[in-house]
């Protein structure tokens, strides 16, 4: 299959330091921020953008995870899904400003169950939504606020994000399947 | 009326292949190239033929359980197995423990036509272990009942039983005792064991059989009695039959064929199909048990036929009941189990499955097999046959067998009763044309 | 997870991967609301053949947890008794369309009959069946040992390195049975104590020690001490002489408690028999797990009903 290497480390590194200025810049400082991935590699980019924004903003910014596997909407498809943890900061997110982290963002389905999966833990005064790549294929009215990249992609392609921490490399890239002439 | 028959080419046991020409009910001749006007032919080549069977144990349910089982469709099931002659349980309701019951069990038998139907009376009233059955009354009553068992419980007032093995010698009975200590096997489920702890289901431990055993044959030789001990199940019974024909006891055991071939660990599927008493024991005890087979310490297979209707297999293991149905299957379970194992040749068959449980039944016919003079009891076996056991070859009113599904050796092709033949090509002859061919029995 | 029949067959990942979506589950359970959407839409029957509120309650709240659709069911008798018969109940069931069904049943193998049967398609946990098993209430022990001794820790691990002794009844005990298979695939070292009156014949060959004597089984160190209940009954069919001389032996009293290491937990399935198998002394100690395994067992047991609902149907052991 043929693979297309999108972003590289540097890449990935300039992107989210953008994002971090962004949202200090939005939010007028890290006041009531707290960063929220979703995991696998949303945790892991939540923790560097958090640790990006308490260096410019000299205060910590805390941030966690929140697993979405019970709000999914298509749990009875495909192979049963295990869920992971989800980590909210001690201070919690009544009245903070919640930035929903994710690596891909595509359909919207995991963003509408992550919003769901917020409403349960408490309630925010704002969220926003982070991602390193938007590749577009909204089935949801749903919209990012930061965005590392877009890129326009096929349907029948595949984004692959890896990161150091869990795959021991790290780049962006666009599969596409045998063949197909994107 | 009686129709004559042409085997031709049947194997014989021990020997090459013979004609048999069957008239008036009897072997009228042996030899080759034999014909007569008239007579319907019966192509054997290369099938083995074997002595009428006779069972010494089978449930035929009727009268009180007419929805597992009737004297009719027990007589075709049995038929269709190669069987000429059953011997019917007595616990029936009415319990068979009078002259009328036994008379009504035999006459219907009769009136079916497709095996001689020999009643088994109970040793104790309404088999509730308390006072003797009127045992004289059944054995002079036209049943003429020489065995005489409360089979599916024990005789086990060990007086009592004194008293019944002493009785019965005054009409050349015998007493077939059902070896279960009831107080060992209270709730009992199956075998007591290493499965039974994983399952969880209460256990009926070897020795409540072993026990019983060993007192009933000390009795007997106390009292200078024969008992016979049904289905023997566990390697230790083995043992002390053993022991007691090595003391010249008279004493005579049976096993079952699924005992010969089906193991505890099946309970593990919590099939109730495997639910039976005695229950299937340990691989160990299947062994034992073929090996005393061979080595005459067993002296007949017989095939302890408990038909019961789907509700009562149909659910969980502890509210299912005992049994399995096991005419139509019984020679090739023998043949998968012993004879294709070594342990058995056809001719032991012949004496296990045949003239040894007719002897022990008192009934006569069966002393010298097939030979010219003998009453015309045969069936046709093909020995080199295999099928899968489908409810179809199924002939009783009731499908509780363990073996559905599994390939089993052998088939039976024909078999003559009384001169009669009662099975054709692995098809039952019709009843109608059973009883215009014969005409009434008796 | 097709079915949850027994612990027997479970491997030790199967086993951790249930414990470790436990944990997640147990998280929900501190939230202010205590609810996931995971099995919207699925109908949960709690088919119980014999009365038992504590484990109903639990799986109810298990499945409430999870958004499915409860449907309490007490059945009354069984074939045994010509009530309704196990076959019309399942039957019944599934033309109600339950996507799982949670038995209670008295007679041992119920529900592996109920999962094999073809009478129903749905999902069956073993809620207890007869002297068989009782595989979530092995489940919950498991995951309330590994809470108590590796906390945060725990995801991801066995039991390895730990000593069980599980005292009682084990005869007629199914708890004994889930927990014997489940501790020691877990790598935990089980030691049975009872009378030998209700050790079942055949035990010799489970992967766990006998002793008849519990001082003599408390004079080694040990991680878990786990009492059975002692039925009362059992004393007139003679397993044993006295409810006294049973609690003097194999009670675990308050002089035997002082005994205990000091990391020593004790854990009881409940209901306890106070004064016979278990003292007030030892049953309200802190080394009591008692209450934690019954909050445990709503996690536990909403672990189950997920992977058992989740995900396509397919066919694994």
């Amino acid at each position: 299959m043929p693979e297309r290497v999108v972003l590289q480390q540097a890449d990935i590194a300039r992107a989210l330091t953008r994002i971090s200025h962004e949202i200090l810049e939005s939010n007028r400082g890290a006041d009531g921020i707290v960063l929220l991935g979703i995991p696998t590699r949303g945790v892991l980019l939540g923790r560097r953008i958090a640790a990006t924004m308490s260096q410019i903003a000299a205060v910590p910014v805390p941030h966690g995870s929140l697993d979405v596997t019970m709000y999914r909407d298509d749990l009875s498809r495909g192979r049963i899904r295990t869920p992971s943890p989800t980590q909210i900061p001690p201070g919690g997110i009544d009245g903070a400003v919640v930035v929903l982290v994710d690596d891909v963002l595509y359909s919207g389905r995991t963003i509408r169950a992550a919003l769901d999966a917020l409403g349960d833990l408490g309630r925010p005064r704002a969220v926003r939504l982070a991602a390193l790549v938007d590749r577009g294929h909204r089935e949801l009215p749903i919209r990012p606020d930061f965005v590392g990249k877009n890129l326009p992609s096929s349907q029948h392609e595949r984004i692959n994000v890896r990161l150091t921490e869990v795959d021991g490399d790290e780049y962006v890239s666009i599969v596409s399947p045998e063949g197909d002439p994107a | 009326m009686s129709e004559s028959i042409v085997v031709k080419g049947a194997r014989l046991l021990g020997g090459g292949a013979t004609d048999l020409l069957v008239r008036d009910g009897v072997i009228a001749e042996m030899g080759s190239g034999l014909s007569e006007g008239g007579a319907r032919v019966i192509d054997a080549a290369g099938l083995i033929a074997l002595p009428g069977l006779v069972d010494l144990h089978t449930h035929l349910r009727e009268p009180g359980f007419e929805q597992s089982e009737t004297v009719l469709t027990g007589s075709r099931a049995a038929a269709a197995g190669g069987f000429t002659a059953v011997h019917a349980m007595a616990n029936t309701s009415p319990v068979a423990d009078t002259a009328g019951v036994v008379e009504q069990v035999a006459s219907l038998g009769d009136a079916a036509g497709y095996v001689t139907v020999r009643p088994v009376g109970a040793v104790t009233v309404g088999l509730n272990g308390e006072a003797l059955a009127e045992i004289g009354a059944m054995a002079r009553s036209r049943a003429a009942v020489r065995v005489f068992s409360d089979d599916g419980k024990c005789v086990s007032d060990p007086l009592l039983m004194r008293r019944a093995l002493e009785y019965v010698k005054a009409f050349d009975g015998v007493i077939a005792q059902h070896a279960q200590e009831p107080r060992l096997t209270e709730g009992a489920q199956m075998n007591e064991g290493i499965v039974s702890s994983e399952l969880g289901l209460a256990g009926w431990p070897a020795v409540a059989e072993e026990a019983i055993i060993a007192r009933d044959v000390l009795l007997a030789e106390h009292v200078g009695s024969r008992v016979h001990i049904c289905h023997l199940s566990t390697a230790g019974s083995v043992e002390v039959v053993r022991w007691a024909k090595s003391r010249g006891i008279a004493v005579t055991a049976e096993v079952t064929p699924h005992h010969l071939l089906l193991d505890e660990e099946l309970v593990r599927s919590y099939d109730a199909r495997y639910k039976v008493n005695p229950p299937l024991r340990r691989a160990e005890d299947v062994q034992a048990l073929r090996a005393g087979l061979a080595d005459g310490t067993i002296d007949i297979v017989a095939t302890d036929h408990a038909p019961h209707p789907a509700e009562d297999k149909d659910c969980e293991w502890s509210g299912a009941a005992f049994g399995m149905v096991g005419l139509e299957t019984a020679l090739s379970v023998v043949q998968a189990s012993v004879v294709d194992s070594g342990h058995l040749d056809w001719a032991d068959v012949a004496r296990v499955f045949s003239r040894i449980p007719a002897e022990i039944g008192r009934l006569s016919g069966y002393e010298r097999g097939i030979a010219v003079g003998a009453e015309a009891n045969f069936t046709l076996y093909d020995d080199t046959a295999s099928r899968v056991i489908e409810k179809g070859d199924l002939r009783g009113k009731s499908t509780n067998s363990p073996y559905l599904s599994l390939t089993l050796p052998g088939r039976v092709v024909t078999t003559v009763h009384s001169g009669r033949a009662t099975v054709l090509d692995g098809e039952l002859v019709d009843p109608d044309v059973l009883r215009s061919v014969g005409g009434p029995r008796g | 997870m097709r079915h949850l029949l027994s612990t027997r067959h479970l491997s030790r990942d199967e086993a951790v991967a249930i414990l470790d979506v436990a944990e997640d589950m147990a998280d929900v359970s501190t939230r202010e609301i205590k609810k996931l959407p995971a099995l919207r839409g699925k109908t949960v029957v709690n088919l119980f053949f014999e009365d038992s509120t504590r484990t109903r309650i639990s799986f109810e709240a298990a499945a409430k947890r999870l958004s499915a659709d409860v449907i309490n069911f007490a059945a009354k008798g069984s074939s045994v008794s010509k009530g309704e018969s196990l076959k019309d109940t399942a039957q019944t069931l599934a033309a109600i369309g339950a996507d799982a069904v949670v038995v209670r049943h008295g007679a041992s193998g119920a529900p592996q009959v109920l999962a094999t049967s073809g009478w129903i398609d749905a999902g069956v946990v073993n809620a207890g069946d007869g002297t068989h098993e009782h595989p979530t209430q092995a489940l919950l022990d498991a995951f309330t040992i590994r809470r108590r001794f590796f906390g945060a820790d725990a995801r991801g691990r066995d039991l390895a390195g730990l000593s069980v002794v599980i005292v009682g009844d084990v005869l007629h005990s199914r708890v004994a049975r889930s927990n014997a298979w489940l501790l020691t695939t877990l790598g935990a070292e089980v030691r049975l104590v009872a009378p030998p009156t209700l050790l079942p014949v055949g035990v010799e060959t489970w992967p766990v020690t006998i002793d008849y004597s519990l001082d003599s089984a408390l004079a080694t160190p040990t991680d878990v001490v786990m009492m059975l209940r002692v039925q009362a009954e059992r004393m007139s069919a003679a397993f044993f002489p006295t409810a006294r001389e049973y609690a003097r032996l194999w009670g675990l009293d308050d002089e035997r408690l002082a005994r205990l290491d000091e990391g020593t937990i004790v854990m009881h399935p409940g209901p306890m028999n106070r004064g016979l198998e278990i003292s007030s002394g030892a049953a309200d100690s802190a080394r009591s797990t008692v209450l934690e395994q019954v909050s445990n067992g709503v996690s536990v047991r909403m672990a189950v009903l997920y992977l058992l609902l989740s995900g396509e149907r397919e066919d694994l052991a």
